[in-house]
């Protein structure tokens, strides 16, 4: 609104004075990120990197536009309800943060337009696109058109603390699971070595929301070679796959007691996953890289003490070798976030100037300095991680991702339910399974649906 | 005698259990009051050592968190005083005067108002606040809240006004006052009890609320505390325990020391009741 | 005597000018908005985004589906859940606890009144995002507080939020709002005349008699304004949703959360509208209800 008033401020302004000095645009952005809080190295990255190397540039091409960091401190959900809202009004900043697998309902919902919609040919143009795969750019895609640029993608794997492993006279160097068996055998006997430990932790329940079904049951579902929808897109809702994921989390958390129920239940569960690992409670914890590059690093809140001798990582195995999906022995996935330019921008190009700009090879390396990680363009190295160079090496060749589909974030919501009533020992894995029919037939038809079973 | 002594005896028993009470009262609430002034607090109950002001140096130095608090009370105060004001003249009127139908308006409002208080009316106030082209100011919340809250306060308002009796008006108008010199000048005074209880009641809703302002504002620089608190979230998006504690003891002050003056002041009063 | 108005129509409809103005904006047209929508499948994202249909009753008949409706996470489970915590934590938490708190005060030396009135209503002054925290502290399973009175009395400790959640909710929602029926009451005690209880005390009757018989009759008017307004207010409390997030498993998703879900996380404004107005028709019957049993029994004093 702002927006539209300082419109009619410039329109009033140049017919006033046609032949003057190009007037200021002033761009915002907004991420879900506080400099000292969340996400705190973006905000970093984009004030005191991005805002000043942009403006100067622009500066030199003769424009004169300002930029304006938004630190948006609430949870993910919670910007995207604000984006909703705004996207539908008009209004809401010219370039903003946004979660992949959100682009299919925004675009169907008619609030967002692909960049070329948006910017004109000037996208097409950009020298960035031959640096990135077409994989990493369909992570911001839909229906083959780009709606906005990933930063950087990322891969999921099992953390590992040698010292728990140690004490159940495993050699955790050596160690790779090849098998679900293995991995649950390896767990039993830290289990039965240390009582009051977690060995196990694979997530679950509603209250982590997306973790729960990144993190959790795709790493399993993917294992038994199935995902959640079939090549034809339509959504798998009774089959093997699904029970035998099922049946671990029910292994896993009711019958052997791996894991800490209590984590997947409760309102704050993913910190205290992450302080049992810190506190060496949990031996096996399948997480993103997110949790070396920024949840357990020195200095942060769950910071693991030694960690460079205490934590290692191995590949989440399929459920015997080679049941893999595609065949594969291990499997892993991968999501990615990165920013889109609002439909009714008033900036359409200085929009894209700026998006482009965040994502060239200079300031990705910037970026880099302040915060390591798989970045989408093949030109920015990893600096310095040999954490990230081995897993970017091991896991991108065989990841999968969320299938592009507008009813993929309502289903998501009834794989963490279906998984909740499982390990909270609620129902059987065959009852909620059927639950799971039920709910999803109700989303996207019976049509859009296949049984296997 | 032992008629007395009875009692005495039943006396003291009130008393305890008063005083049980109390005390069960304030115990979920004693965490509160020593995690600010602790070095390193978790969620367990300690007392503090070493004891430290450094939480609060760190949260004065926040300017988004200290900013926000300057926000709420714009807020809270621009909502209290428009809600006050029109609560007290329809009130009034609903009480004193004959319009047709005024009898279930109170009651009718405030069946609407609980539908317009769940989240499922935050789209259309979202959408005419939009229209207004108010999205992202000060304004925008305050008209929300005072029209959000309006209903209760009118409903309370009038139950009071209603036991007020009208033979002081009535006497003053005879006197020759105007209909309205009899209520600034006879009925207000007389009113002023229940107005304070809803403006408390108003500000301690505007103080709290998340809801709303979320909703309507976007800029760093309007959020009220109530969204700035979670500026004290870590990087992996847990409470810092100790500078929440201190933000929430300085967010708390102002309805404290609020209800503390009312309470000196005025004392807190309802009058009225539905009458059957 | 017939009752004349100190108001002139005209000048009563002056005074009436701010309030409907702004009712008018923020609650009547957003009220009529959500009946219109709850019959439309619009939601914020999607197809129906761009295009709702109108679709009748069907929002209505799939919160009511007989296949799911008990189900955990349904609207049924919730209206079940809903209606108990507020008969619970309402009727007999808040209003009832209110009372009794009242009544204790007036008995009490003034020096144990005001520490039991401060400690009662710091519980409803105090911002919900602190009120949420200190709770959360207070009920946690390691450390907190109350585990740590469990353990100091020789009893286990309870994992309150995930074996009670509804009870936890129950007992928060009643601790929250225990204070402002305590000062209603508090108001409506004060204003029976001395003299009255002076006679029952002569007479020798017990403060339950005296409560019972003096003054409770005489306060029905303020009984009524309690019950209606809190009935409403914990119809739609949404603090619970800091302490509890609405699990373990749904078992705390009252109406206003599950709303909340609805409209807000999956973006079905047409599903969410029509809980939205579910939820007022019971509070209209709540209400009615109470005007009822408000003129049912004669009243001894005018």
């Amino acid at each position: 609104m702002r927006r539209k008033m300082q419109s009619y401020l410039l329109s009033a302004a140049a017919v006033m004075a046609l032949s003057g000095p190009a007037m200021a645009t002033e761009l915002n952005i907004t991420c879900r990120c506080v400099v000292g809080g969340v996400n705190s190295g973006m905000a970093e990255w984009i004030e005191t990197k991005v805002i000043p190397a942009f403006t100067a540039k622009m500066k030199a091409e003769g424009k004169d536009v300002t930029v304006k960091l938004n630190q948006f401190g609430g949870e993910d959900e919670q910007l995207t309800q604000q984006l909703a809202l705004d996207f539908s009004t008009g209004a809401g900043p010219d370039v903003s943060g946004f979660d992949g697998f959100l682009i299919p309902s925004f675009v169907q919902g008619g609030l967002l337009k692909s960049l070329e919609e948006v910017a004109g040919a000037d996208v097409n143009a950009w020298e960035g696109w031959s640096h990135i795969s077409d994989g990493t750019k369909a992570l911001m895609s839909y229906q083959g058109k780009p709606y906005g640029i990933a930063l950087g993608t990322d891969a999921r794997m099992i953390f590992v603390r040698k010292d728990l492993f140690q004490k159940a006279g495993l050699d955790a160097a050596a160690w790779q699971p090849k098998s679900w068996d293995e991995l649950l055998d390896a767990a039993r006997k830290i289990k039965a070595a240390a009582p009051d430990s977690f060995p196990l932790q694979l997530n679950a329940g509603v209250s982590m929301g997306e973790a729960t079904t990144m993190q959790g049951y795709w790493m399993a579902l993917l294992g038994t070679g199935e995902q959640v929808t079939d090549d034809a897109g339509k959504y798998i809702v009774s089959s093997q796959g699904i029970l035998d994921t099922l049946k671990l989390y029910k292994t896993i958390y009711v019958d052997d007691k791996l894991g800490d129920q209590r984590a997947q239940l409760l309102a704050d569960g993913r910190n205290r996953t992450f302080a049992n690992f810190r506190d060496g409670k949990t031996a096996m914890l399948v997480e993103g890289d997110w949790f070396y590059r920024s949840v357990t690093k020195p200095g942060a809140e769950f910071e693991v003490a030694d960690r460079d001798n205490v934590m290692t990582w191995k590949k989440m195995p399929a459920v015997q070798p080679g049941k893999g999906l595609r065949g594969q022995d291990f499997v892993t996935m991968s999501g990615g976030t990165g920013f889109v330019i609002n439909p009714h921008t008033d900036a359409p190009k200085e929009s894209w100037e700026l998006l482009s700009f965040m994502n060239s090879q200079e300031q990705l390396t910037a970026f880099q300095e302040i915060q390591p990680a798989i970045r989408i363009r093949n030109d920015v190295a990893i600096p310095n991680s040999p954490f990230l160079t081995e897993t970017a090496e091991a896991l991108l060749p065989i990841t999968t991702a969320r299938p592009n589909d507008a009813n993929y974030n309502k289903v998501s919501t009834e794989i963490q339910r279906m998984t909740e009533s499982v390990v909270s020992g609620e129902l059987s894995p065959e009852d909620a399974m059927a639950q799971y029919k039920a709910a999803v037939i109700a989303i996207v038809g019976e049509e859009n649906t296949v049984s296997r079973l | 005698m032992p008629f007395s002594s009875r009692i005495y005896i039943r006396r003291m028993g009130f008393s305890v259990v008063a005083a049980l009470l109390g005390t069960l009262f304030a115990l979920p609430l004693v965490w509160f009051f020593f995690a600010p002034f602790n070095a390193r607090a978790e969620l367990g109950l300690a007392i503090p050592a070493p004891f430290t002001f450094a939480n609060f140096t760190t949260v004065f130095q926040n300017t988004f968190a200290m900013q926000a608090l300057f926000n709420s009370l714009v807020q809270a105060f621009g909502g209290v005083v428009l809600v006050g004001a029109a609560a007290t003249f329809a009130a009034y009127a609903l009480s004193r005067s004959s319009i047709p139908g005024k009898s279930a308006v109170t009651y009718v409002l405030l069946l609407f108002s609980s539908v317009v208080s769940g989240s499922a009316a935050m789209v259309p106030i979202f959408l005419i606040v939009s229209a207004a082209g108010l999205i992202d100011t000060h304004l925008a919340v305050i008209l929300v809240f005072a029209g959000g809250l309006l209903p209760t306060a009118m409903f309370i308002l009038r139950d009071f006004i209603d036991a007020i009796p009208r033979s002081y008006e009535e006497s003053a108008m005879v006197a020759g006052a105007s209909p309205l010199q009899a209520f600034f000048d006879v009925a207000l005074p007389v009113i002023r009890p229940g107005i304070v209880v809803v403006v408390v009641w108003a500000f301690v809703n505007i103080w709290g609320s998340f809801l709303i302002p979320f909703i309507l504002l976007r800029s760093d620089s309007l959020m009220p505390a109530s969204v700035a608190i979670y500026s004290f979230y870590s990087e992996a998006g847990t409470p810092i325990v100790t500078l929440l504690a201190a933000y929430s003891l300085i967010y708390s002050l102002p309805v404290i020391a609020l209800y503390l003056f009312v309470n000196w002041k005025f004392g807190f009063r309802f009058f009225g009741g539905i009458k059957s | 005597m017939k009752k004349f108005s100190l108001l002139s129509t005209r000048a009563g409809a002056l005074f009436l000018a701010p309030a409907t103005a702004l009712v008018g904006v923020f609650v009547i047209i957003p009220f009529f908005w959500v009946i219109f929508v709850s019959f439309t499948n619009r939601t914020l994202l999607g197809r129906t985004a761009l295009d709702p249909d109108f679709v009748g009753l069907q929002n209505y008949f799939a919160l009511f589906n007989p296949a799911t409706f008990f189900a955990r996470g349904q609207f049924g489970f919730s209206l079940i859940l809903t209606i108990q915590f507020v008969l619970l934590s309402a009727l007999i938490g808040q209003a009832l606890l209110g009372l009794i708190l009242s009544w204790l005060s007036q008995t009490v030396s003034p020096s144990i009144k005001s520490f039991l009135q401060t400690t009662v209503i710091a519980a409803w002054i105090l911002p919900e995002v602190v009120i949420g925290f200190a709770w959360f502290a207070f009920l946690d399973y390691d450390n907190g507080t109350l585990n740590m009175i469990m353990r100091g009395l020789g009893l286990p400790p309870g994992d309150w939020l995930l074996q009670q959640p509804f009870w936890v909710i129950v007992f928060f929602n009643t601790w929250r709002g225990a204070a402002f029926s305590m000062m209603l009451f508090n108001s409506a005690f004060q204003s029976i005349p001395p003299s009255y209880f002076q006679a029952a005390d002569v007479a020798g009757a017990t403060s339950w008699q005296k409560l019972r018989d003096i003054a409770l009759p005489l306060i029905r008017g303020h009984v009524v304004t309690d019950l209606i307004l809190i009935t409403m207010w914990t119809f739609n409390v949404f603090t619970p949703f800091l302490l509890t997030n609405g699990g373990p498993s749904y078992r705390t998703e009252l109406l206003s959360i599950y709303t909340y879900r609805i409209a807000f996380k999956d973006f079905e404004f047409g599903k969410g509208a029509a809980v939205g107005v579910v939820i007022m028709l019971i509070n209209l019957a709540f209400a009615l209800v109470y005007l009822r049993l408000a003129h049912k029994k004669p009243v001894e004093a005018e």
